[in-house]
């Protein structure tokens, strides 16, 4: 076998090798140093020898008695009280065959465990890209940023308050489990979005990252069957990726939605997001944020051009969505979708009005929907003024490009 | 485990009660305490006098020298506190929740350092 196939079992089967294992042996840092250190065995035996037919459980095995031979090390020249500790631990690690459901539940541990609402929300996205993505230390800190030193700190610090402070290693109960979920899916959205359009830099997406939100999405609707958030997430992160090859040019330039050529978007991609979607509102219970985004994207994905979309509906959706989850991002994409069907003066109004009451402060998008109402509506030099403004807003470096072009595009028509 | 549940709150929103207010807050605090005792979380627990009793005391130099009130100015002054035992944080974070004080300022909650450096050590799983 070669390395590079080797590399990639690595990849696949880190979360969930490193789900069981901590499991096993109680202990996150033992876990993951064993684990490593069972991949190095691997890396020595597997491109001579057959691959095992389970890797999974191979590497988990290795792994498992590389932590006991550690802790019977450091038993042998350790206090007394610590083994008696590890005689449980150690009687705990020497398991039978385990069936698949048990486990699926060490995935859904690990994730519960690193979107415990006790860490902040960057240190649940480091930690679930490190430990249930399999990122490296290097990568999850390219993510955030940070430098490498920076993001190894950061996540030491995250295991040590697992250890200390008590963090269980469980699936939250079932009364808890619907706010402990919304958790989850609040780290996966994060890591999509920042996927989906960069914080700032260079490029306008890291496609990297909206593979690994979807990615996360698939292994919880496995794990979890039958919940309409996961679903509704899971469809909503299909369909907007779905269309990433229209979304800018070759040289990295912005191409808008009314603008991007339909041909180039992932059909299979946007099937599989349509049937999703379909699934999510046919389970029962109330409107439900993801699901109601999604139903907006999928109507987005169905239409032939940017101007026979059914804005109607999408307003309505909005709607829906200010209701059950108002935010001045929905606000914003609310106006947005009024101004295609009443035309952008109504819009204006809608978003100068929340401005009023303070709803949008500090919100960066607000200047550029603001300037593209304005051109719209022929008022060149408020356009103008709302561009600039937009431009000072942004760190990402296509948007800036993007706002010089329509800068450019309001001189030649005045 | 042993968790410190520590209780923030402004003095100054405090110090605005009125009688029936304070003696709801008392009669709250009796009835959460019974409780957790009865569950057997509860070991220790008080509620302690405002932070303009306080005397904050320091050793430089070999000379104590002391300062009246707080270590800091902040908004929210500790206020009492409780040391539960709770099997985890998020059954520590649920008896946290039902503190009255968590209505309306907040509440820290801090696992007690299980003093046995070698033990923390063979846990973390470095020699």
């Amino acid at each position: 076998m070669l390395p590079a196939e080797i590399e990639k079992i690595f990849r696949d089967e880190t979360g969930r090798a490193l789900a069981t294992l901590i499991r096993l042996v109680g202990d996150f840092d033992l876990a993951e140093d064993a684990l490593q250190e069972a991949f190095a065995a691997a890396l020595e035996r597997w491109p001579s020898a057959d691959v095992p037919s389970n890797p999974r459980a191979w590497l988990v095995n290795v792994a498992r008695n590389k932590a006991i031979d550690r802790i019977r090390r450091q038993i042998s020249f350790r206090a007394k009280e610590a083994e008696l500790t590890h005689e449980a631990l150690l009687d705990a690690a020497i398991l039978p065959e385990e069936d698949s459901a048990a486990l699926d539940d060490d995935m859904l541990r690990l994730i519960f465990t690193c979107c415990h609402p006790s860490f902040a929300a960057e240190v649940q996205v480091a930690l679930t890209l490190r430990t249930v993505c399999g990122l490296s230390t290097a990568q999850v800190a390219r993510a955030f940023l940070v430098n490498e030193e920076a993001m190894g700190q950061r996540l030491v610090r995250a295991k040590q308050k697992i250890r200390l402070a008590g963090i269980p290693y469980e699936v939250p109960e079932r009364d808890a489990l619907g706010l402990r979920l919304r958790g989850v899916l609040a780290v996966i959205y994060l890591v999509f979005t920042e996927g989906y359009v960069a914080t700032s830099g260079e490029a306008l997406m890291r496609p990297d990252l909206a593979r690994e939100a979807i990615r996360l999405a698939r292994l919880l609707d496995a794990l979890m069957p039958g919940r309409r958030e996961v679903k509704g997430l899971l469809a909503l992160m299909l369909l907007h990726d779905a269309r990433r090859a229209g979304r800018q040019t070759k040289g990295g330039d912005i191409v808008l939605l009314e603008e991007q050529d339909r041909t180039l978007w992932d059909r299979a991609q946007i099937t599989e997001g349509l049937k999703l979607v379909e699934e999510a509102l046919q389970l029962p219970g109330r409107a439900e944020s993801y699901a109601v985004q999604a139903a907006i994207a999928a109507l987005h994905a169905r239409a032939p051009n940017f101007h026979d979309t059914d804005w109607k509906q999408i307003a309505g959706l909005y709607e829906v969505l200010l209701r059950i989850s108002p935010s001045p991002v929905i606000e914003l994409n609310h106006a947005a979708a009024v101004s295609m069907v009443d035309g952008p003066a109504r819009a204006l109004d809608l978003i100068d009005a929340l401005q009023a009451r303070g709803g949008l402060d500090g919100y960066e998008l607000l200047p550029a929907v603001r300037a593209d109402l304005l051109r719209r509506l022929g008022r060149h030099q408020a356009a103008r003024e709302a561009y600039l403004a937009a431009t000072a807003a942004t760190q990402l470096e296509p948007l800036r490009r993007l706002y010089a072009r329509r800068l450019a595009e309001l001189d030649v028509e005045s | 485990m042993q968790y410190l549940l520590m209780i923030y709150r402004s003095e100054a929103e405090l110090f605005k009660m009125n009688d029936a207010e304070r003696q709801k807050m008392t009669a709250d605090y009796g009835t959460f305490t019974q409780s957790i005792i009865q569950s057997g979380h509860f070991k220790a627990g008080d509620g302690l006098q405002p932070s303009t009793t306080a005397t904050t005391v320091r050793v430089r130099e070999g000379k104590v020298l002391t300062t009246d009130g707080p270590f800091a100015e902040t908004r929210e002054q500790l206020g009492g506190y409780y040391l539960v035992e709770a099997k985890d944080l998020d059954a520590a974070i649920a008896i946290a929740a039902r503190i009255p004080g968590a209505k309306n300022g907040s509440v820290e909650v801090r696992p007690i350092m299980i003093y046995s450096p070698e033990l923390v050590q063979a846990r973390s799983g470095r020699p």
